[in-house]
């Protein structure tokens, strides 16, 4: 038995331990971004969209995985959108933990539409 | 101006949107998105998906302390994110059938007259009732750490601010905007909640029901890294002091500030929404 307390806690932990990670990432990521292009103006006042591998899962990880500043702040926050959908299913697990029927059984169907939304919505 | 200049610039713009956003439950993009078009000329699309980033690093950064504190109601959470994420996406399948500026104009007057009545609220006169019995049996009473102590509440109206939620969950997926607010109204006014729990509970709804929305912006190439990295990490250490600073206020000024960024919300869809009739 887990009471209502130490669930939020455990999920506050976790919740930080994650931002912290992805943002410590994505810090990583800029300064070597700075550090190569510092120099390069950016400009964003027309819309040409990302390149094709920055908006893809497998593309950020290949970028990121050569070293590209990129495509670690990319994967850093494609991590903070990650944790948005694992501290949802922590916290199902914990009210399973509690036998808490009825909340398993909404924070499951959060889980579901959350994880519709993200993988299959922009298809 | 140099790109680092830009970018630190940037990021302390986001850092006071980050405070907002974890004083309010409101996750800051109302600040944002004008701040990145007016004052840095970006594109109102990048502007769209740095403000995603903002709104969920907002979100974990606070609902981290929040949680740990325990400001947050869990369950109330949980229970409201499931309408709220599930209209969101009905609305967003809506999109092409609805007269957007219309329901914009709409929307922010019903925001107008909310922001009024929270401004107003008087907490604890009539808390005496005893809670919605359906509130009791899902357990959704909690108490909260005020300076006299652990302070107990009650919930009301349950199934009505399920609904709300929902209504406001469709209308929020539409025009991508406004669902943070609608948390804070539907368990502020509807379920009678105190303010610190209405605020730090949007705060942990609001990450979750736009990682919804993330696959669709990164799919569509809204989200530049480099634009996104001052704003997340400004936004995130914002939040992080705005949680810190909603647990030492008090309550009214904290909700006279809440009435003011509303109203403003407010203000900025009506004119957005009539300008676009």
């Amino acid at each position: 038995m887990v009471t209502i307390r130490r669930m939020e806690k455990l999920i506050g932990y976790v919740l930080l331990a994650g931002v912290l990670t992805s943002a410590a990432i994505v810090l990583f990521g800029g300064a070597l971004y700075m550090w190569r292009h510092g120099s390069t103006p950016v400009h964003y006042r027309i819309f040409r969209g990302e390149p094709s591998d920055l908006r893809s899962l497998a593309g950020i990880w290949k970028d990121f995985t050569e070293g590209s500043g990129r495509g670690a702040i990319q994967f850093g926050l494609m991590l903070l959108v990650g944790i948005q959908v694992i501290r949802v299913a922590l916290t199902g697990v914990l009210f399973l933990l509690n036998r808490d029927k009825v909340f398993v059984v909404i924070t499951f169907l959060v889980l579901a539409m959350l994880s519709y939304a993200l993988f299959f919505a922009g298809e | 101006m140099s790109t680092a200049l830009v970018l630190i610039l940037m990021a302390i713009g986001s850092f006071v949107t980050g405070i907002v956003g974890a004083l309010t439950g409101l996750g800051g993009g109302i600040i944002l998105v004008p701040m990145l078009v007016l004052l840095f000329d970006i594109h109102m699309r990048y502007a769209a998906g740095a403000s995603l980033v903002a709104v969920i690093a907002t979100s974990s950064g606070a609902a981290a302390a929040f949680l740990r504190e325990g400001y947050t109601n869990l369950r109330v959470g949980m229970f409201l994110q499931l309408t709220s994420i599930g209209g969101g996406i009905l609305g967003a399948f809506l999109l092409t059938m609805v007269p957007v500026p219309v329901l914009m104009t709409a929307f922010g007057l019903i925001l107008l007259y909310s922001g009024y009545l929270s401004f107003r609220r008087k907490e604890g006169w009539d808390e005496d009732r005893p809670s919605d019995p359906l509130a009791v049996r899902l357990r959704m009473e909690g108490s909260f750490p005020a300076p006299g102590g652990w302070q107990s509440y009650k919930v009301y109206r349950v199934i009505p601010s399920f609904l709300l939620m929902g209504a406001a969950g469709i209308v929020s997926g539409l025009l991508g905007i406004g669902a943070g607010a609608v948390n804070v109204l539907a368990m502020d006014q509807v379920m009678r909640l105190p303010y610190k729990v209405s605020t730090s509970t949007s705060n942990f709804m609001i990450g979750i029901t736009a990682a919804a929305s993330a696959g669709i912006y990164l799919h569509h190439g809204y989200i530049d890294p480099v634009l996104a990295m001052p704003v997340m990490l400004g936004v995130f250490g914002g939040a992080v002091v705005g949680a810190k600073l909603l647990m030492f206020l008090r309550a009214k000024p904290l909700r006279i500030f809440f009435s003011v960024v509303v109203l403003i919300m407010a203000l900025e869809m009506i004119y957005k929404g009539l300008t676009q009739w």
